[in-house]
């Protein structure tokens, strides 16, 4: 084989080759942008080498948005196809890779940089510290995750995209069915992502329960901080089963082992069952942050402190746990007979127990409240009837024989849309308007903003209501085209109308973002929303170092208590603050973690070689390197406060 | 409101749509299994439907009581933590409906699991149910014939599919006799289907599968015993037999129409079960198909594979 062959795309069209065009052009435009503009220094001391929670939380939420939008043009694209029987918009080909990537990159890297985003910004803000625990380290997740991010787009332009599936299931997965460097992609970048979550999940688990402001126990911490914790939990737990699998899964692929392969011993059935050892405590991973961020949301807009605090507390333990315990149910068709089944059934359905619970707490704690439907409100309000058609269809699924009708159908297509979709991305759209001021120091517009709700809440239910019935009617899910005869046309195009009003929805919440850039006022309070946590209780936009003097806690709504009791929050004086520097060595250790999971995607053993040395020796030059921070001076914390106050 | 009212208007769209159509397959049974799941389907959504107008009713009660824009300025919300009785309520209420959705599961997945009620005591018909990419290869061994692509069967009389794959996992599924069940490289599963009347209904594979998935799909005709016998004679006197060399062609990945042949392929590749499994754990299931040597049996798998030559015995 020619060396240059393996980077052609196996499958061209000319939007592929319009996509190549788009790319090379972007890059020289912003290479050219930066130098024009003499951006680079900016860029390398104040981004690429920072490590500031906040600043990397926001990196992580501008890399989810563009990643919302590569994963919702393939989402269009398909619906685009099955709007009409036996269109011809893409092939079968082209419809399996498009698929493929929509759910790779919605669930592995736009849902969760987006959750790591937010618990980046405001964890640390609302237990009152100064940083994350190790914030090196929170630098390399980012930019892990990053480099896996990038990996993986670049697929589609070059060597050809990952077309198994999200859940990319073998044998289908293998070589033998799979002959593209798709599947290898799928592989590294998203091991090179995970590796950053795991890490980040350690990082957040740390910060949570060593660097709370003093008098904060564990059952005082805010609701959304709470579930951050529970989360990373679960991320150390089911993380590595995810980094296990890919590497067996990799072996498979490039040095022909066995572990999944029909023969030689090897089972297909065990990289389902691994992935959803992942995968199913990873739908919590995602649904728990918003889960907090509801609760923040409903607490401060009904003007009421949360209802069954220590209850909630109860049900995302106990929901973490179960979600352990359920994963069998995403196969009950393998043939495990029904004594099996019927246990996971149980589980999966006993998991609605919390889940209701939350539910009717959330409706608690509007009641009596003084409602006031901002934004963030309305995309809280929105989710609870949408979210528990999503759940109790949920538990349809998770009855076994039943499932035997619903599995693999439009139905359950429905369904898992119905949760994730107000469960994650109306949470983030909502947590994204709540703590925008507190990130950038001006509010989002809100008539563009409840605008963009009716779109997106609508055109949701135009688009997977309809999936419901097909899916009942036999249509199975990943099927580029069907017949006239199926009957399933009108209803796909009901979908597809769906579609498009979600994306005029997402596209005013990016015009909101243009418009509330030039015109909002910048002169807007620390606390716009009247809220109850500490993050609030700090300036907008947030210095460096957070807080000048560590709060003192002693409730769980401190911050309120302060306002409305004049119980003081902040005593003691102003002294020196300790804070970490800046690195680029997370950033040039994932650059060449890029470079190997390039190669190896490739089978190019040389720099693939090359860049496992130079990964190591970014590991040994941290090892050997002597930093101990440094220090902001008292006059320097007083300075910058005089300065902030005046604004605000 | 304005959510509400486009959510119930598009319910109300949908339903128009479908009552102009055929009922939804999944809710149209053919046969007992489908029944039993058309029933579990319609409890669930009974049970459900309870669930989701009561959060409904009071989303809609609180959010339009205790709006701020309805309330005076100076009312300030009460602290309120939990209750012990609400939360007693809004647990044990979930958890009488998962003890009762608990029951209905374990008795049908048993049900459907197993020969139809009603039929224990005929002999079921046993059909090889094997896919390829992208095809369905039906081997009745008793009748020793096979078809590619179609299914007939006798109404009134227990079916016992045979399930695997010659590649990647597939998803056995005739929605109006029953649900799915996988077809996998390794093993063998089984499913347990009957129709209870005439009719020709629609098969195919549900699990994706690759390029051809799409088309992945087979007819299925029920008809009574004495015409399925017919048929049966029919094919056995007029369809070319089934060759190794013929059936290797059949297997090459894309699509085909319907095909008929006399024998199985059985015969000389048995499905992967007992000693010709794929995993062995000690089992002494005798198989049906004479010995063959490891040669034949390596055959089983997919040709494309060099690497089963060290399957062991």
């Amino acid at each position: 084989m020619n060396f240059f062959d393996r980077f052609a795309i196996p499958h061209p069209s000319p939007a592929i080759y319009a996509s190549m065009v788009a790319i090379g052009l972007t890059v020289i435009a912003i290479i050219v942008g930066l130098t024009y503009f003499k951006k680079w220094g900016y860029l390398w001391r104040e981004w690429l080498t920072t490590v500031d929670h906040k600043r990397i939380g926001i990196m992580y939420l501008i890399s989810a948005l563009l990643m919302l939008f590569r994963g919702g043009v393939d989402a269009l694209m398909m619906r685009a196809q099955t709007a009409v029987p036996e269109n011809a918009l893409l092939d079968a080909q082209h419809y399996n890779e498009v698929f493929t990537t929509h759910g790779v990159v919605m669930i592995i890297f736009m849902a969760m940089p987006f959750i790591y985003a937010l618990m980046n910004f405001v964890v640390p803000l609302q237990i009152g510290a100064r940083d994350v625990a190790f914030p090196r380290l929170n630098a390399l997740s980012f930019w892990l995750f990053f480099m896996g991010a990038m990996l993986f787009n670049i697929s589609f332009v070059i060597g050809g995209s990952p077309d198994a599936g999200w859940t990319s299931y073998f044998p289908l997965a293998g070589n033998d069915f799979s002959q593209s460097v798709g599947t290898n992609y799928y592989m590294l970048s998203i091991q090179i992502a995970g590796i950053g979550t795991l890490i980040s999940g350690i990082n957040f688990i740390t910060t949570i329960l060593k660097m709370r402001a003093p008098g904060m126990t564990l059952m005082k911490m805010p609701m959304f901080t709470w579930t951050a914790f529970i989360t990373n939990a679960i991320v150390v737990f089911a993380f590595p089963v995810l980094t296990i699998a890919l590497l067996l899964g990799t072996m498979d692929r490039l040095f022909g082992t066995n572990f999944f392969t029909t023969t030689n011993g090897g089972m297909d059935m065990l990289w389902a069952n691994l992935f959803w050892v992942w995968g199913h405590p990873e739908v919590y991973i995602l649904i728990l942050p918003a889960f907090g961020i509801y609760s923040e949301v409903i607490s401060t807009f009904s003007r009421r402190n949360l209802y069954g605090y220590k209850s909630m507390v109860a049900s995302i333990v106990i929901i973490s746990f179960f979600s352990f315990l359920v994963w069998t149910h995403h196969f009950f068709t393998m043939g495990q007979g029904p004594l099996t089944n019927s246990i996971f059934s149980i589980t999966t359905m006993a998991i609605a127990i919390p889940t209701g619970i939350k539910i009717f707490n959330w409706l608690l704690t509007m009641w009596k409240g003084k409602i006031k439907f901002t934004v963030p409100m309305l995309y809280a309000v929105g989710f609870i009837p949408i979210f528990t058609i999503g759940g109790v269809t949920g538990v349809m699924l998770g009855m076994a024989s039943a499932d035997y009708q619903y599995h693999n159908t439009m139905f359950l297509v429905a369904h898992f849309h119905y949760t994730i979709i107000p469960g994650v991305v109306f949470a983030m759209l909502a947590g994204l308007t709540y703590w925008w001021p507190k990130m950038f120091g001006f509010m989002l517009n809100e008539r563009i903003g409840k605008w963009a709700f009716w779109f997106i809440a609508i055109s949701f239910n135009v688009t997977f209501f309809p999936m419901f019935f097909t899916g009942l009617d036999g249509q199975a899910r990943r099927m580029y085209t069907y017949s006239e005869a199926t009957g399933f046309g009108p209803l796909n195009l009901i979908s597809f109308v769906g579609a498009v009003g979600l994306a005029i929805g997402f596209a005013l919440i990016v015009y909101n973002v243009y418009y509330s850039t030039r015109y909002a006022s910048r002169n807007i309070s620390s606390d716009p929303w009247d809220a109850r946590s500490l993050e609030w209780a700090t300036h907008s936009p947030v210095p460096s170092y957070n807080f000048a003097v560590t709060p003192k806690v002693n409730s769980i709504e401190a911050f309120w208590d302060a306002k409305k009791k004049n119980i003081p929050l902040f005593q003691g004086k102003i002294d020196k603050i300790h804070m970490p520097n800046n690195t680029g060595v997370p950033f040039i250790m994932s650059c060449i973690f890029f470079v190997w999971g390039f190669s190896f995607v490739f089978s190019l053993w040389i720099p693939a070689i090359i860049t496992t040395i130079g990964i190591f020796v970014c590991m040994a030059h941290r090892s050997f390197e002597k930093d101990d921070g440094y220090y902001i001076s008292v006059k320097d914390v007083e300075d910058t406060e005089k300065k902030l106050r005046g604004v605000s | 409101m304005k959510m509400k009212w486009a959510f119930l208007s598009l319910i109300a769209i949908c339903l128009f749509t479908l009552t102009g159509c055929e009922p939804l397959m999944v809710l149209d049974p053919k046969g007992p299994q489908a029944e039993t799941q058309a029933n579990v389907i319609w409890i669930s959504i009974a049970t459900m439907a309870f669930i989701v107008i009561v959060v409904f009713a009071l989303l809609i009660f609180v959010v339009t009581k205790y709006r701020a824009s309805k309330q005076s300025d100076d009312y300030e919300p009460p602290h309120i933590e939990g209750h012990p009785i609400v939360e007693s309520i809004i647990v044990g209420i979930p958890v009488v409906i998962i003890i009762f959705l608990s029951i209905v599961t374990v008795k049908s997945t048993y049900e459907v699991e197993a020969t139809p009620k009603g039929y224990e005591d005929q002999k079921p018909l046993t059909i090889y149910a094997s896919s390829s990419d992208w095809k369905w290869h039906f081997s009745y061994p008793e009748e020793n014939i096979e078809t590619v692509n179609y299914l007939y069967i006798p109404t009134d009389r227990p079916l016992e599919f045979k399930l695997y794959s010659y590649g990647p996992i597939t998803s056995f599924w005739i929605p109006q006799l029953g649900g799915q069940k996988y077809a996998m490289s390794d093993m063998v599963t089984t499913l347990h289907l009957a129709a209870s009347v005439p009719g020709e209904f629609m098969g195919r594979n549900a699990n994706f599968s690759g390029k051809g998935f799409a088309e992945n799909t087979f007819q299925v005709k029920a008809m009574p015993q004495k015409e399925f016998d017919e048929w049966v004679e029919e094919v056995k006197a007029t369809a070319e037999p089934l060759t190794e060399e013929k059936f290797k062609e059949l297997l090459e990945p894309g699509h085909l129409g319907q095909l008929t042949f006399s024998g199985t392929h059985l015969t000389f590749l048995p499905a992967p079960e007992g000693e010709y499994g794929g995993h062995h754990h000690g089992s002494n299931d005798s198989h049906e198909g004479s010995k063959h040597d490891h040669d034949e049996q390596a055959l089983n798998k997919q040709d494309s594979h060099e690497k089963t030559k060290e399957h062991h015995h």
